[in-house]
């Protein structure tokens, strides 16, 4: 996917103040937070399956490369090819590849963050192929000129009803609906005709099941089933930390991923894919290949952030980030947004073109408080922002402003006369009103709110002066 | 080899700081997986049908109760009649045995191709969890029937009733002892809310689940 993180702060700008974009994230606001809270109270014991939960997803991370190699012999075994991506561009020549091998001619896809990091839509249509998007939210941004996801499970959240039945009506050449119902009846009657006549199946996976060398995928359109039903080639493409030792450990993972994401006890298709079809089956792939992709993932182990390779990408932290749900998914710039997307873009692009992200965010902790797999990523923005100091990353004004607040804060009667000076300042500047409306070097706060001015007197002559009074009495 | 395994897998040790594979790492992971812990699971009734019929309903599936197998042809002929859609399906082989005709339903022993209005199929095991249905993909268990038609239906024995998912997986061990190409979980109608949040039933697959269930 094209980089635009180095845009953050001026695209979360235009998206606050883009009416119809804050309309629709209004009106999604809560949704999913509100059936989360409903959903967790199902589980006698929310917290210790937290637990057992985080230490699933670390004990495959603490010996990553022998469940990779348990995965892949198992996998193996049952007639699937294993390959491996260290790039995004690797992806797309795998995929590729397995198109012109078995000459296959469209792809139906089911939804896969994966394949948004290369751009895998791109290059089968540059081959000449065609793709289908088979989740609905990512069938409506496949056809609006391959508009980016905003959301990790709800790629199409910021789309109002009008939008999607304006873009229907213009793509399909139909009448434009008013219903949600009508225009979902029209999706499927138009994605059906895909389904079948796809040829490859392209999905991304929840977990990789070491124990069985299987593929886990939770849907509740049934599009993945669909996609590793009909067509005859079904390639996964998924990252190499989604490793999960057996299926008991899943069953335990998906109890907290279908709740934390949309709030439901389970999604309605859970599929377990293992391996080619069998003797006399009608259904199913005569071929399936698993893409185990790096792509900066390795680095991410290497890190002081590596606890976010835990992540079994439920959304729950961006549906409670209060900066994800007022700026939208499409400020942070790249395919993950919202809290773990801070963390892991700059692992996966670079610090110095994600610099913003990880400062985007007010480090309030619902994020962490609400984490399936207890990821603490306040702590782990925290560490980023620590790097792009030391990288001398933040911008020169931060810098030196800081360095001049070092200076004068280390010289006690000096920071005692600049700050009596300042306040008086900002006291006058403040008014009759006693508000700020403009700042020189404070525009970000100025700009969008009146900065209260103070008392005209610092805390230290306030203290002084009650001490001083404390003693006369 | 490919050389992208190699390096993947280099750049994944360095990170745990060893340079090859690790033995005892492996034997660990072994006994990990031949142990399969289960983790923290919700309390259930003794009564696991009652409880998947609740959460079957929950999830908008309709159920019917049938006494004994020979019922199956009449309850689907009284199903579709209620739905007011024809009396024709294509069901999978284990019902090939019954009247169908005598019911006067049109029943085809044939894999959909996407034509089939309605498909009639069994179920490997059900899960009073969550009341969700687990079918085994095989040869006489053509996977697209509970896929493609608008209308699903699907014969369940009570007995198959399991509390959970894990038990679902050690039933699959003990009796098939591998993995079937596809274990497919179904929890009611496929849905979407995925324009503004609101839930629509029939996404792209059944836009009904009907259950008939034997003692
Ligand atoms: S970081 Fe945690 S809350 Fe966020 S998507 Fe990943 S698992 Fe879910």
């Amino acid at each position: 996917m094209q980089i635009a993180t180095m845009y953050f702060k001026d695209r979360a700008q235009l998206k606050l103040q883009d009416e119809l974009l804050q309309y629709n994230l209004n009106k999604s606001k809560g949704k999913f937070v509100g059936k989360r809270a409903e959903a967790i109270r199902e589980l006698d014991d929310f917290e210790a399956t937290r637990d057992a939960a985080k230490s699933i997803r670390q004990r495959v991370l603490d010996n990553l490369d022998t469940w990779l190699e348990i995965f892949e012999e198992n996998a193996r075994a049952r007639g699937t090819t294993v390959l491996w991506a260290e790039t995004p561009d690797e992806v797309n020549r795998h995929v590729l590849d397995i198109a012109a091998r078995h000459g296959l001619k469209k792809a139906i896809k089911s939804k896969s963050m994966v394949s948004e990091e290369s751009a895998l839509d791109h290059a089968i249509e540059a081959a000449g192929m065609k793709v289908v998007e088979t989740d609905l939210g990512e069938y409506i941004l496949q056809i609006n000129d391959y508009e980016p996801p905003s959301h990790i499970i709800a790629p199409a959240l910021h789309k109002s009803k009008e939008e999607v039945s304006a873009l229907f009506a213009k793509v399909h050449g139909t009448a434009p609906k008013t219903g949600i119902q009508e225009l979902c009846a029209e999706a499927r009657a138009v994605l059906r005709e895909h389904y079948l006549t796809g040829d490859l199946g392209i999905t991304g996976a929840n977990f990789l099941i070491a124990e069985t060398g299987s593929v886990f995928l939770v849907t509740n359109e049934g599009n993945a089933t669909l996609c590793t039903t009909l067509p005859k080639v079904h390639v996964a493409i998924t990252g190499i930390e989604k490793v999960v030792p057996t299926l008991e450990e899943a069953s335990t993972l998906l109890r907290l991923l279908t709740r934390s994401a949309t709030g439901q006890s389970i999604t309605n298709y859970v599929d377990i894919l293992t391996g080619i079809k069998g003797a006399g089956e009608f259904h199913g792939a005569e071929h399936m290949y698993v893409i185990l992709v790096d792509s900066g993932r390795s680095k991410v182990l290497a890190s002081e952030v590596k606890e976010a390779l835990r992540c079994i990408r439920c959304g729950a932290c961006m549906n409670h980030c209060p900066v994800y749900q007022n700026i939208g998914g499409h400020s942070y710039g790249w395919v993950y947004p919202g809290p773990i997307g801070s963390v892991i873009t700059p692992m996966f692009i670079g610090q110095e073109v994600a610099a913003d992200l990880p400062n985007a965010s007010t480090l309030c902790g619902s994020c962490a408080s609400v984490c399936p797999v207890r990821i603490p990523l306040p702590e782990l923005l925290r560490k980023h922002r620590e790097t792009q100091v030391r990288l001398d990353l933040r911008p020169v004004g931060e810098r030196l402003g800081l360095r001049l607040w070092t200076w004068l804060a280390s010289r006690p009667a000096l920071y005692a006369w600049a700050t009596r000076l300042g306040v008086r300042v900002m006291k006058w500047l403040g008014g009759y009103e006693g508000r700020i409306h403009s700042l020189p070097l404070a525009s970000g706060w100025t700009n969008g709110r009146d900065l209260p001015a103070p008392a005209g007197k610092t805390f230290r002559e306030l203290y002084a002066a009650r001490r001083r009074a404390g003693r006369q009495t | 080899m490919s050389s992208a395994r190699d390096n993947i897998l280099a750049r994944v040790r360095a990170a745990l700081g060893r340079q090859a594979a690790d033995p005892a790492a492996r034997s660990a992971a072994q006994v990990h997986m031949a142990a399969h812990p289960i983790g923290p699971r919700p309390a259930l009734p003794e009564d696991l049908r009652a409880r998947f019929l609740e959460n079957a309903l929950k999830l908008e599936s309709s159920t019917d109760e049938l006494a004994t197998r020979k019922d199956i042809p009449v309850a689907v002929a009284r199903y579709l009649d209620r739905l007011g859609v024809d009396r024709r399906a294509a069901g999978w082989p284990e019902f090939a045995d019954l009247d169908w005709a005598a019911a006067g339903v049109d029943l085809a022993i044939r894999p959909t191709q996407g034509l089939d209005p309605v498909g009639v199929t069994g179920v490997y095991c059900a899960i009073a969890e969550t009341g969700t249905l687990v079918v085994l993909a095989g040869s006489e268990a053509p996977s697209a029937t509970l896929l493609l038609p608008d209308t699903h239906i699907a014969v369940l024995s009570a007995g198959r009733i399991v509390g959970s998912m894990e038990e679902a997986f050690a039933l699959i061990r003990r009796e098939r002892g591998q993995m079937p190409r596809a274990v497919n979980m179904i929890s009611g109608p496929s849905r979407t809310g995925d324009i503004e949040q609101t839930i629509v039933l029939g996404a792209h697959g059944p836009f009904r689940v009907h259950l008939l269930i034997l003692p």
